[in-house]
């Protein structure tokens, strides 16, 4: 079984967010980078899992990104992955990424693609879709738990007001969230051995973005909390149904 | 030309975040000058004619009970007929799970680029631009879309449901389904509650509420009120309360009208999923939680005798309403 998993470079989950250059760059200056948490807790684990379970299952990761997109896809390696594929180009366009990871995918002959929910960033929960279609291949979105028997996956995904079982026959695309796996902690052997990895880069293939950022904006400042005493809890029931009228 | 507008439905009824779809759907109509319709999938028994109230002018029904299983391949090449048919230069989802798994597909189908997570109408002043949340929340970013057609995915409560009186025309469109390479093999949906993307009062619970033993706090107030309930990461992993209840960064998104949190820190990845609420209201003993720099009310002070008295004020509101 061949395994893609899709790993994206996003700020630590406490990053200060401020734009620089009229309000159009995120501003990285002091910015910890981690591997998106949907993609190594969730993607990633539960292939390196598949793998443990089957020796001759191998893992590629892709990235679309710049060289400063290395370390993170180092981690990635010293958690699990076999092999690194970088394409190297820098784009915020969910359509312009799918379409490169799509073009290694359809290359590479994959059984699986995987990616995580969604990136913390830019949030589009998009890149698996629009890969699966690219490939013409099913989608199951959201998966909390899989299972690979043969050439068949029970899945279970997440719907609006609960939660499905589908079986899948391989190949197929996968968007992964909690429940699927849990955190590692790459150990010394991996962080060494992920040294001596293949990562390669590779140039994009020529696509047109289809959409661009503009700007960015923070939200604006709340007015600060409204402290209610503790011994007058009564006040704050009165505040939430007069004042704010929330019920 | 049209807006053409994905319903969700779920049992036979539109689902809530889809009507808040649909009015979007109609403003942004309005704004290009032309009608917005919509697209049902699957066998429903809402009055779709009502759909009128919301400002869609024609349904297209596609009534195969084949379609009542979301298969996001399925599911796009129908729309993507739907989307022909009625010449539509904008579609409009709710970014809701269904909507998220079908309009991104649609997008790399139809080389539409898509704005998901949006929150405001499109500015067509210069181009056409569409707000989204970026960042967890913790900022916006206007995307320029540049594409014959474009896709919104609107985020569930972002956009208010307004209604005037009209009925809108309902017809059965004539498509090939394509066969499912998907099989459902078991469904289990949460009864009786409404699902947490799709709730305007919040009632949730961290793990200064000791254990799951004390509840009842959360429950009671939310019960009074017809809120739906939450909790942090640490409760959930404690599994002192389902997973599906879990909010923030690596939990659900949501954006209620009211946030209630009672015992939560407020670590800034909790915040990442609740920081679009309307009202925030933490109630902690620690003045110093991080929480309260979020929070529009507050009390500092022990859930424990803060909660029984909160919960005995709304029951005396609720009796003399
Ligand atoms: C990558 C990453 C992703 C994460 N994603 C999420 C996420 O999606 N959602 C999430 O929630 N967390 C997430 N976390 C964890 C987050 O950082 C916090 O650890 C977590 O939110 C803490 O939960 P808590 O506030 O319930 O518990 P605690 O931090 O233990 O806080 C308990 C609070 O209760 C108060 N308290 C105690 N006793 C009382 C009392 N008697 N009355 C009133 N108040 C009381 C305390 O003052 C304290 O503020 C994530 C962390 C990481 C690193
Ligand atoms: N630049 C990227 N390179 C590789 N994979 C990515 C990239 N961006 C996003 N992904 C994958 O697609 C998923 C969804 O991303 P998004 O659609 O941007 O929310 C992520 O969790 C990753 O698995």
């Amino acid at each position: 079984m061949k395994i893609l998993v899709c790993i994206s470079k996003t700020p630590d989950t406490t990053a200060k967010i401020a734009f620089t250059d009229n309000n159009t760059k995120f501003a990285t200056d002091g910015v910890q980078w981690i591997i998106n948490p949907y993609d190594e807790w969730y993607a990633l684990v539960r292939a390196i899992e598949l793998k443990e379970a089957d020796a001759s299952a191998v893992i590629h990761l892709v990235t679309v990104g710049g060289a400063d997109a290395d370390p993170i896809i180092r981690k990635a390696l010293a958690l699990g992955g076999d092999e690194a594929i970088r394409i190297n180009a820098d784009s915020h366009d969910s359509f312009y990424i799918a379409s490169q990871i799509a073009a290694v995918a359809k290359e590479g002959a994959y059984d699986m693609v995987m990616t995580g929910k969604e990136t913390i960033d830019y949030n589009g929960s998009s890149i698996g879709g629009m890969v699966a279609e690219l490939l013409d291949l099913p989608f199951i979105s959201l998966a909390t738990k899989l299972g690979i028997s043969g050439t068949q996956a029970t899945i279970n995904r997440e719907i609006e007001g609960g939660e499905e079982t589908n079986t899948v026959a391989l190949p197929f695309v996968i968007s992964c969230q909690k429940g699927m796996a849990e955190q590692r902690i790459p150990n010394m052997k991996g962080i060494m051995g992920a040294r001596s990895k293949p990562l390669k880069a590779i140039e994009p293939v020529a696509i047109e973005a289809l959409t661009q950022v503009v700007a960015f904006e923070l939200p604006p400042a709340k007015a600060g909390v409204k402290l209610v005493p503790a011994d007058n809890p009564e006040e704050l029931v009165r505040l939430l149904h007069e004042e704010a009228k929330a019920f | 030309m049209s807006v053409l507008v994905f319903l969700d439905q779920a049992d036979g009824q539109i689902k809530k975040a889809s009507l808040e779809a649909a009015c979007y759907g109609a403003k942004v109509a309005a704004q290009m000058g032309t009608a917005a319709e919509a697209i049902v999938l699957g066998a429903v028994t809402s009055n779709l004619a009502a759909l009128g109230n919301y400002g869609i002018s024609k349904v297209h029904t596609v009534s195969n009970t084949q379609l009542n299983h979301l298969d996001a391949q399925v599911f796009t090449q129908v729309i993507a007929e739907a989307a022909a048919t009625s010449n539509a230069s904008v579609v409009v989802f709710s970014n809701n799970l269904t909507g998220k798994a079908i309009a991104a597909r649609l997008s790399a189908r139809l080389k539409a680029g898509l704005v998901s997570g949006a929150i405001a109408l499109p500015d067509t002043s210069n181009g056409f631009v569409v707000k989204k949340s970026v960042f967890s929340g913790k900022a916006t970013a206007s995307i320029s879309v540049s594409t014959a057609i474009k896709i919104i995915a609107l985020s569930p409560n972002a956009f208010s449901i307004t209604t005037t009186e009209a009925t809108a025309v309902v017809a059965e469109l004539a498509v090939t389904i394509p066969a499912s390479r998907v099989t459902v093999t078991g469904v289990s949906k949460v009864e009786g509650e409404v699902p947490l993307t799709e709730a305007e009062l919040v009632i949730s619970g961290g793990r200064g509420l000791k254990g799951p033993e004390n509840w009842g706090l959360v429950t009671d107030l939310a019960k009074l009120i017809g809120a739906s309930t939450a909790c942090s990461r640490a409760v959930a992993d404690a599994h002192w309360r389902p997973h599906h209840e879990h909010v923030g960064q690596t939990g659900l998104a949501i954006a209620p009208n009211l946030y209630f949190a009672i015992g939560i820190s407020g670590a800034i990845q909790h915040l990442a999923g609740v920081n679009r609420s309307k009202v925030i209201v933490v109630i902690n003993k620690d003045p110093e939680a991080p929480f309260f720099k979020a929070a529009d009310y507050g009390i500092v002070g022990d859930a424990f005798e803060v909660m029984p008295k909160i919960i005995d004020a709304v029951r005396k509101l609720k009796s003399n309403a």
